[in-house]
């Protein structure tokens, strides 16, 4: 339902904004358009933060260990792109830890939906999950790691384990709680129109719920992308968090920093990826 | 008109109650309600607000059980919601994820009617809510007498037997109102609807109404049931005149005494 409608929205758009713009609801919303204001604040704060750096250390009141100027930085940076790290290109070690990470939403997404809408519908299936998930949820998954490592083993398999069970919870828990707050209503006027209950379940209850599903899973990769890069510095042998790890037992300062903005940079990517996706695919957001 | 004289009875309640809650904590919301719904009518149930009228209107929809007494439709007795009966909320339940028209073509398509038919069906009723142009659009995009119409589409493209309203047009501006009231009142006589109606405006059930039921205060009861015609002269005649003549005032008088009386105890 959500993918046949996908590119309806988009024609829709370019009528909206000459024909109808004045008069209806528009589905560009400004609210979330940032003001010129606004940005020029953002890329001051960037630029502060930038200028500060290069200032503290060109005064040069810490050693280019403990705090690497901007220029060792950048051309650590260089470095890595060209040569790799120990020998291994970057962008196998972002692929590896891009790999589990992708793998573990994957099948969090498939399991934890369909368990979460039937607890959302079936209190009794609830009773089963519900406090299994509420015991694990609030561990840290360092925890619970070194178990896994020994069921598993020390590749990528325990690695896979311990990001699905950080992103299932949230995409569980966002699943129970669409069903609960389901206008009811949507449910009887279906009904009321000859609808089966199968037919509800598909046609209605789903796509009302996937707004808060989104949301779910966009949660559940922040959650588990903070746990891969934990898991990658205890044990593993690739992966950007491994390269911080291992940088950190050289003091090779500037690449630590690299490891670190690479991190930062693809994290808010996949985030505004997983955004821009959730505008075009749950256009209705906001309007259930 | 015609159909009245033939008196076909579509719904028939006996003796019903309901009530709220179990043992401890129980609620009556109706008592001993007897009504008949014939064919072609338009009812308006009137009555102070949490009387319970929209408690008889989802006893009918059947979403919801008497604790006694019975329901029926057509001598079955209703057991759950179906497609003979459509629902109107308040607050229209189009679904944000359709379009205009797929939200008109949902009950024909869940009855698994032939795809020419349902756009056959789309078309006429979209047209009837003076819709034509509005297929594409999504429901959001909508104004609210534009999804309260939308919505009496989606109803009557099923072409139900009885189309029950719950307060439809309470939450419309007063333009608006009007607009839908002969909207509605057009559509009841073009296609020989039955209407239930659910409305807290005096005004707008004796301009509608083929026979207005006032309830009581909660646990509701059926007070009176009034004979009106002023439906049809405004059909008739084109205009709402009638409502500044005496006899409107007489009926809309007695109607208000016994509401506030039910307010005032």
């Amino acid at each position: 339902m959500a993918l046949k409608n996908n590119e309806e929205p988009k024609k829709e758009k370019k009528k909206n904004s000459t024909k109808w713009a004045d008069k209806l609801v528009n589905r560009n919303d400004d609210k979330d358009k940032k003001s010129k204001t606004e940005k020029v604040l953002t890329i001051a704060t960037w630029s502060s933060i930038f200028i500060l750096w290069f200032v503290i250390t060109k005064l040069g009141i810490f050693t280019p260990t403990l705090l690497p100027g901007p220029i060792r930085v950048w051309k650590a940076t260089l470095h890595i792109l060209e040569n790799g790290y120990n020998n291994v290109p970057i962008w196998v070690h972002l692929g590896a830890s891009l790999k589990r990470l992708f793998v573990a939403l994957f099948f969090a997404i498939f399991t934890a939906v369909p368990l979460g809408l039937l607890s959302g519908y079936f209190k009794k299936v609830e009773a089963v999950i519900d406090s299994v998930i509420e015991f694990y949820r609030p561990l840290p998954p360092l925890a619970y790691y070194t178990l896994l490592v020994l069921w598993f083993g020390i590749d990528d398999l325990s690695k896979q384990v311990l990001l699905f069970l950080a992103a299932f919870a949230p995409i569980y828990i966002a699943c129970v709680s669409s069903v609960r707050q389901l206008n009811q209503d949507f449910v009887l006027s279906a009904e009321s129109l000859g609808a089966t209950q199968k037919n509800i379940f598909f046609k209605i209850v789903l796509p009302a719920s996937m707004p808060e599903i989104f949301t779910g899973i966009r949660t559940a990769f922040g959650v588990a992308y903070t746990t891969l890069v934990s898991a990658e510095m205890v044990a593993a042998t690739s992966g950007i968090g491994w390269m911080v790890l291992d940088a950190s037992n050289f003091l090779k300062s500037e690449v630590i920093f690299v490891g670190i903005i690479i991190m930062g940079i693809t994290g808010v990517i996949i985030d505004a990826g997983l955004r821009f996706l959730e505008k075009n695919i749950i256009f209705w957001k906001g309007h259930v | 008109m015609t159909a009245q004289s033939k008196k076909e009875s579509l719904i028939k309640i006996k003796n019903m109650s309901l009530v709220y809650g179990k043992k401890d904590k129980k609620i009556p919301a109706l008592e001993d309600i007897n009504l008949e719904i014939n064919r072609g009518e338009f009812i308006c149930v009137l009555g102070p607000s949490g009387c319970g009228k929209s408690t008889l209107l989802r006893a009918i929809a059947g979403y919801l059980k008497p604790t006694l007494g019975k329901c029926l439709m057509q001598g079955n007795e209703i057991d759950g919601p179906d497609w003979h009966r459509g629902v109107i909320f308040q607050s229209p339940t189009l679904y944000p994820w359709m379009t205009v028209k797929e939200n008109v073509e949902f009950g024909p398509k869940m009855r698994g009617l032939p795809k020419d038919k349902i756009k056959e069906i789309r078309k006429y009723f979209l047209d009837e809510v003076k819709l034509s142009g509005f297929g594409d659009k999504y429901t959001f995009e909508l104004s609210g007498g534009m999804k309260q119409r939308v919505a009496l589409a989606r109803v009557l493209a099923n072409y139900p037997q009885v189309v029950l309203m719950d307060e439809p047009f309470g939450a419309l501006d007063a333009l608006t109102r009007d607009d839908m009231q002969n909207l509605i009142r057009d559509i009841w006589e073009e296609n020989n609807t039955t209407i239930f109606f659910i409305t807290h405006d005096v005004d707008e059930a004796l301009s509608l109404a083929t026979r207005v039921i006032v309830l009581s205060k909660r646990p509701g009861k059926i007070i009176k049931k009034f004979k009106v015609n002023f439906t049809n002269k405004i059909f008739e005649s084109g205009t709402k005149d009638v409502i500044y003549q005496d006899d409107y005032f007489e009926v809309k008088n007695e109607i208000l005494d016994i509401i506030n009386s039910q307010i005032e105890k």
